[in-house]
């Protein structure tokens, strides 16, 4: 436990900057939440104004926008760690890659799944959704942003080591993040509740299989 | 994964030993070398040698559990510790809370850091992000990480490398002092190394 939770701190002082000067390497959490931001305020200047279309759409837009903001750091996560040679002195020490990698999962969703949820508030205003579907859209992030974070890590592990290893993170992440997309922005449309219990069951599958996969991918780049 | 469970320190260090029979390195489908044997008690130093590309990083390596060997067996008893040409710090973090993070994986006190430092002539320097640190004082704040560890096996490759005269010195107290307290050196260098009289292993004389 000590070994998680000094793992996870050091990825959270990355992310949010804290403890001793040199501030945030990764680009931190404002970029994704900035990220996530500019879709929904963008969003109306090329459908329209119309409160219908955008009440409608809204909650589809913001899922997309969480799918692109949780793209955007997977190369910072995996990466400079394999470049530094950390992931070999954590072997060294004998700590299972498993390990590693579930602490950066839990790491990755604090630095990301909190702020968009926080974002996902202002979202929903810029686009004049109703309170109902800000609580399911709210209920969805919180679901979903876990499965979100492990896929960008296992999609991180596996593409390190490759050059444009970012740019093919990404097109390899689309497709595997197309059922949590389906079933988030589902949840939101009109008695599309039960959506919620499927986005669980997928984000629920990548949260547990996820740091077996990035753990196996760093494994067999060593060789 | 590995073998041994380094995490846990060995609770006397007397009893560390690493040993290898017939080991065999292939890179890149090349057969580096063959049929390696040599062992290592407490106490004991050994020097591998070799010309550029022969395969001490590999053997290093190897022994650390990051590459499986291709032929042979490997028995290690104590914690590892391992220094490459890598510095695995946050090159923005400065050298004392770089050293701290590994500390704390490793169980080890402030205490463990503070005479890390000083062994390795680093303590003004604590404070200082590792990024502005120069050749020299990057091998020096690696061997401060392994000086930190309380493993009892020092895999060092090349510690030598971009060290001034006075830092050589350093080098030599460090391990020497190491080797005293029942710990074993097996360091990789194409230089002479400031240890009393270690033994040599040459790899040359196990290429294929």
């Amino acid at each position: 436990m000590r070994v998680l939770g000094t793992l996870i701190w050091r990825d959270l002082a990355h992310a949010y900057g804290f403890g001793g000067r040199g501030g945030s390497r990764r680009g931190g959490f404002v970029l994704p939440m900035v990220f996530f931001l500019a879709v929904p305020s963008i969003y109306p200047f090329a459908v329209g104004p119309d409160a219908q279309i955008l009440g409608r759409t809204g909650g589809g837009m913001i899922w997309i926008a969480a799918l692109l903001a949780a793209i955007l750091p997977i190369d910072r996560l995996v990466t400079p760690d394999a470049e530094q040679g950390f992931f070999d002195q954590w072997a060294v020490r004998g700590i299972a890659e498993e390990w590693i990698m579930l602490a950066k999962i839990v790491a990755h969703w604090l630095s990301f799944g909190p702020p968009l949820m926080l974002a996902g508030v202002i979202a929903a205003g810029l686009l004049g959704l109703d309170a109902g579907q800000l609580q399911v859209i709210e209920a969805g992030l919180a679901i979903g942003t876990p499965g979100l974070a492990a896929l960008g890590v296992m999609i991180a592990a596996l593409t390190t080591g490759l050059k444009g290893g970012s740019a093919l993170g990404g097109l390899m992440l689309l497709p595997l993040a197309a059922p949590m997309l389906i079933f988030g922005a589902g949840s939101v449309l009109q008695g599309g509740e039960n959506g919620l219990l499927l986005l669980a069951a997928a984000s629920l599958v990548l949260v547990a299989l996820s740091p077996f996969a990035a753990a196996a991918a760093i494994r067999a780049m060593r060789e | 994964m590995g073998y041994g469970p380094s995490l846990a320190k060995s609770a006397d260090a007397k009893d560390a030993y690493i040993r290898a029979e017939g080991l065999a390195c292939v890179r890149g489908e090349r057969l580096l070398f063959r049929g390696l044997n040599f062992a290592c008690a407490a106490g004991q130093a050994l020097q591998i040698t070799g010309a550029n590309g022969i395969g001490k990083s590999s053997l290093l390596r190897l022994l650390a559990g990051l590459l499986k060997p291709y032929a042979g067996t490997m028995e290690v008893k104590g914690a590892l510790a391992l220094s490459d040409e890598r510095l695995a710090m946050d090159t923005h973090w400065n050298l004392q809370r770089s050293l701290d993070f590994w500390a704390r994986l490793d169980g080890r006190g402030d205490t463990d850091i503070t005479s890390a430092l000083e062994l390795t002539g680093l303590a003004d320097l604590a404070d200082v992000p590792v990024r502005y640190f120069s050749t020299g004082q990057r091998k020096r704040a690696a061997l401060a990480r392994v000086a930190a560890s309380g493993a009892d096996i020092w895999l060092l490759d090349e510690p030598a490398n971009g060290l001034d005269t006075q830092s050589v010195v350093l080098l030599g107290t460090m391990m020497q002092r190491h080797l005293e307290a029942g710990g074993i050196v097996i360091a990789a260098s194409h230089q002479p190394l400031p240890l009393e009289n270690p033994r040599t292993l040459s790899l040359a004389d196990y290429r294929p």
